[in-house]
């Protein structure tokens, strides 16, 4: 369709559209960006609204909250994103959006990696229990996020208690073969630092017993740790006698 | 103007020949009706509950209706060359687009008084009131869209689909913009051009994402101050579109 020249238009129009969308553009920039702040978290919905929400198709729904969840807080001034955040909030999110999404690892890597850094120790407490509770509900797909919160829990909060517990939730529920021997071996490892080395003895030995180890450098990697720890027990022991009979 | 006036009666003559409004009280009772049986499955909160599942979807289906009629009114003017018997007459193309600018305007107006009604037993009045002032808004800003689409594309689906994107775009832009800015790792260059391009469709949208809210039907009202921005914001957007869709009619050869 052949159009006139804009010499055709009046000059008011032609004003009046650049004054508009000047004035548009004026306002836009004037306006403060819209950002996310801690406390506009707002609560999770229901698991049957966000369903309803989704049109038929959950998945798509829960890659877009996860995205949106996590622009909370990041950008709010603070000098540490996420670190205003309700937890309590936060975690229902997270629990919901695997729900919509189960196979779905972003929420479990963002607890894990983002929300569970914070250098608030109840708040990263409670989310390495959200991850716990998580990871026993598919242990063999969600072990990796339980894994690093093991390591959290050991290196970051020193809570060598709470990293053993975890650790052996990977060793007896991440039961397939995907799950790698280091993983299942965390128990090992967490039971020497804690001086409990009669323990970890019995549960090497128990490996290396049951023949579920094939690899040969994992059986010689395993038993060199064994030998190690029984010469570590013997000279506890002997330690031990020697101090008993000086008193 | 009296060929303005007379537009606008026209198109306010062929809504109600349309039975525009008729479908607009249906749609009301039909949502006052589901709102009433989801108030009876609530176990608490159920006035909140009824009045968010009455505003959300009146909301949406009076800028339905009125895009819809819009579209499709202009469309059969300009098929049956209607459009240009109106042109021919002695007056500017300006007052041809006023006249039926008009004639949408309040039919919108009435749309937005007739989804403000069933909410009256449930809000605070205040609230009630700036909720309708703002959909009066937000609905003229979807007919001034509707307008200029149409008289740049002239045909039904394309228009609809420009305006259903300009819509939910608009709404979605701010979430967007926020998802945007908070990529957790240091921006590369296709992250920082992604944020610009995405800062530039925000310049150029309106802000309908704070506007026609729930939340002031159901807490305490808002100052009636709420409604300076959207009042600002609405007469600015309808000085672009208009006069962008009267661009696009100047230069138009029928």
């Amino acid at each position: 369709m052949s159009q006139r020249s804009i010499a055709a238009v009046p000059r008011g129009v032609l004003a009046l559209l650049a004054l508009g969308l000047a004035a548009q553009i004026g306002l836009k920039a004037v306006t403060p960006p819209p950002r996310a702040a801690a406390q506009d978290l707002p609560p999770a919905p229901s698991i049957a609204a966000l369903r309803l929400a989704s049109f038929g198709d959950p998945v798509a729904l829960a890659k877009a909250l996860m995205l949106y969840l996590q622009a909370f807080d990041y950008q709010s001034g603070s000098k540490v994103p996420y670190r205003d955040l309700d937890y309590g909030r936060l975690e229902a999110w997270l629990a919901r959006i695997l729900e919509l999404d189960p196979r779905g690892q972003y929420p479990l890597l963002a607890a894990s990696r983002l929300y569970a850094e914070v250098p608030v120790e109840a708040k990263q407490r409670s989310m390495l229990e959200f991850i716990y509770r998580q990871f026993l509900l598919d242990p063999d797909r969600r072990w990796p996020w339980l894994a690093h919160a093991t390591a959290l829990a050991k290196h970051r909060l020193h809570d060598l208690p709470l990293a053993l517990r975890y650790a052996q939730a990977i060793q007896r529920h991440s039961v397939s073969d995907d799950v790698p021997l280091w993983a299942k071996q965390m128990e090992i490892f967490i039971l020497e630092d804690m001086n409990e080395l009669e323990t970890a003895r019995l549960i090497i030995g128990g490996y290396l017993q049951s023949g579920t180890i094939k690899d040969p450098a994992e059986l010689r990697f395993l038993d060199e740790r064994l030998k190690q720890l029984e010469a570590r027990n013997v000279g506890k022991t002997s330690g031990k006698k020697a101090r008993e009979s000086v008193k | 103007m009296p060929i303005v006036a007379s537009l606008a009666r026209a198109t306010l003559h062929e809504a109600v020949r349309n039975r525009l409004l008729w479908l607009a009280v249906v749609v009301v009772v039909i949502a006052f009706g589901l709102a009433q049986f989801l108030n009876q499955v609530a176990i608490t909160e159920s006035r909140e509950i009824q009045t968010a599942l009455l505003a959300a979807p009146l909301r949406v289906a009076a800028v339905f209706i009125v895009a819809v009629f819009v579209i499709t009114s202009m469309v059969r003017e300009l098929s049956d060359k209607i459009t240009e018997l109106l042109l021919s007459l002695p007056a500017p193309r300006s007052a041809y687009f006023f006249g039926k600018f008009a004639g949408y305007a309040i039919v919108a107006a009435i749309l937005a008084l007739l989804s403000a009604l069933p909410l009256a037993p449930f809000a605070n009045s205040q609230g009630l009131v700036l909720w309708t002032v703002s959909l009066v808004c937000e609905l003229l800003i979807v007919t001034a869209m509707g307008l200029f689409c149409v008289l740049s594309f002239a045909q039904v689906v394309p228009a609809f689909v420009a305006v259903a994107g300009f819509y939910l775009l608009s709404r979605s832009m701010a979430a967007m913009q926020i998802i945007a800015g908070a990529a957790p790792q240091d921006p590369t260059l296709t992250d920082r051009v992604v944020n610009a391009v995405v800062e530039l469709i925000a310049l150029l949208l309106p802000g309908l994402d704070g506007m026609t809210q729930t939340t002031w039907l159901l807490g305490p009202a808002p100052g009636v101050s709420t409604l300076g921005p959207v009042v600002g914001q609405t007469a600015i957007y309808l000085a672009l579109i208009c006069s962008a869709a009267l661009f696009d009619l100047y230069r138009r050869n029928f």
